[in-house]
């Protein structure tokens, strides 16, 4: 070969070039970035149409509707994280890729949760509007969503990477990641419902905080093992 | 360039069936590593196994004298893989896919224009991968093999859905490939006539 190589990328570049294709590519198919985020709004509007307008009602059991809602759109955007990478051999060259596996699977979590995760985040307050939840809390409530997406995002993907050669993962996927995600579930919507109480919640915050970022460390080489298992 | 590759004693079982056992192959700089049989054979498996993605039964590959699972990143450094699956996403265009290939390899220092009008892919370079043909397709695969500037090129049929001129300018590439001191292992049907020395890999 001749001599005037340009040098290896570094870790870095390979980490932003991977988020940038997925976000490339949910950006030419909005529909699939869609679909998690409109079953989060319909399930959370139609839910006070169902029990009914008592305020009292409402404000008792928003923190768990919002929060259920939220980490049932998370997995069902999930099933598709390594899917079409799968079908169309892109995996196979993620696998044989100079960039180290557990980074890549990093890039392409982080765009999943940009892509589902986040925009959940944002329209949280507007639906937390509908369960009469206070200004402060709706605050309370998108930080411990914001946390709570990205540990959920990881351990999905953990997941994701076991199901991936199986065809119709889906339950699977959800039997897998549920007993995983039960604890942020728990903190999540119990924060939210002591900080509507005027109670002390911060426990709370500090511990999804502490899962979030043990998800973040551990969770892209266990991906990274899984997608190695599930591609033999 | 010293790379050298090698294997000893491979022995490869799926399900119940053995499907090489004992494979023993040494590759020098300059050489083809031919693998031919009939389907079903293994010839993909043995490709998987070069590169890393299948454990074997018994024995190892060895890059530079050195076994590959010590050095995984490196030995993946110095390869590119042209799969049977072109790995390319069919929501991007040409351009999109390969600059995303180029953040992950080492990059030829030649011009891309130069690699596109040698493809003949220069005017779909606008077109969303989906709507070129299978064999337009594999093109675009072949650019970024040829674009990577890495030593080795693992190329799982490469002559599926090309005409007869593409096949032509497969093994002339590989060719070149190998007059520069660059290795490749080949899973054909077709017979291979190349001016360089060719192993040949029967299963």
């Amino acid at each position: 070969m001749d001599s005037s190589n340009l040098q290896q990328p570094g870790i870095f570049a390979g980490l932003v070039a991977i988020i940038r294709r997925d976000l490339l590519l949910a950006w030419k198919r909005p529909g699939d970035v869609l679909n998690p985020l409109f079953f989060f709004a319909m399930v959370c509007t139609l839910f006070p149409l169902a029990v009914g307008p008592s305020a009292e009602q409402l404000t008792f059991s928003g923190p768990g509707v919002l929060w259920v809602a939220a980490l049932l759109s998370t997995l069902l955007s999930l099933n598709s994280l390594f899917m079409s990478d799968y079908e169309d051999g892109s995996l196979d060259q993620m696998l044989v890729s100079p960039q180290p596996l557990p980074v890549l699977a990093l890039g392409k979590t982080i765009a999943h949760w940009i892509i589902s995760g986040l925009p959940l985040v944002l329209i949280s307050p507007l639906l937390a509007m509908t369960y009469r939840m206070p200004t402060a809390v709706m605050g309370i409530l998108m930080l411990t969503l914001l946390l709570g997406t990205i540990a959920l995002s990881l351990l999905g993907s953990i997941g994701a990477a076991l199901t991936v050669g199986l065809h119709r993962g889906t339950a699977l996927l959800s039997l897998l990641i549920l007993p995983l995600a039960m604890p942020i579930l728990l903190l999540g919507a119990n924060t939210v419902s002591l900080a509507a109480g005027n109670d002390v919640y911060g426990t709370g915050i500090w511990a999804l905080g502490a899962y979030a970022i043990a998800s973040i460390s551990l969770a892209p080489y266990a991906t990274a093992a899984a997608l190695r298992i599930s591609n033999e | 360039m010293t790379a050298k590759l090698s294997a000893k004693n491979l022995t490869l079982i799926r399900g119940e069936s053995c499907l090489f056992q004992g494979l023993e192959f040494a590759l020098n700089p300059g050489e083809l590593l031919l693998l031919d049989g009939p389907n079903g054979s293994g010839k993909t498996s043995l490709m998987r196994a070069i590169a890393g993605m299948l454990s074997l039964e018994t024995g190892e590959i060895f890059w530079n004298d050195v076994p590959v699972d010590g050095q995984r990143q490196e030995f993946h450094g110095s390869l590119v893989w042209l799969a049977h699956r072109t790995g390319l996403k069919g929501d991007l265009t040409l351009v999109e896919n390969l600059r995303f290939e180029g953040s992950l390899r080492r990059q030829a220092n030649t011009d891309p224009e130069v690699i596109y009008e040698r493809l003949g892919i220069t005017r779909l370079k606008r077109l969303a991968l989906r709507s070129l043909s299978a064999g337009q397709q594999r093109r675009v695969a072949l650019a970024r093999m040829l674009m990577a500037n890495v030593p080795l090129w693992l190329m799982d049929e490469p002559f599926t859905n090309l005409d007869r001129e593409g096949r032509q300018l497969v093994m002339d590439l590989t060719q070149e490939h190998l007059a520069r001191g660059g290795m490749s292992v080949m899973a054909a049907h077709q017979d291979v006539e190349l001016d360089s020395p060719i192993v040949r890999v029967h299963l």
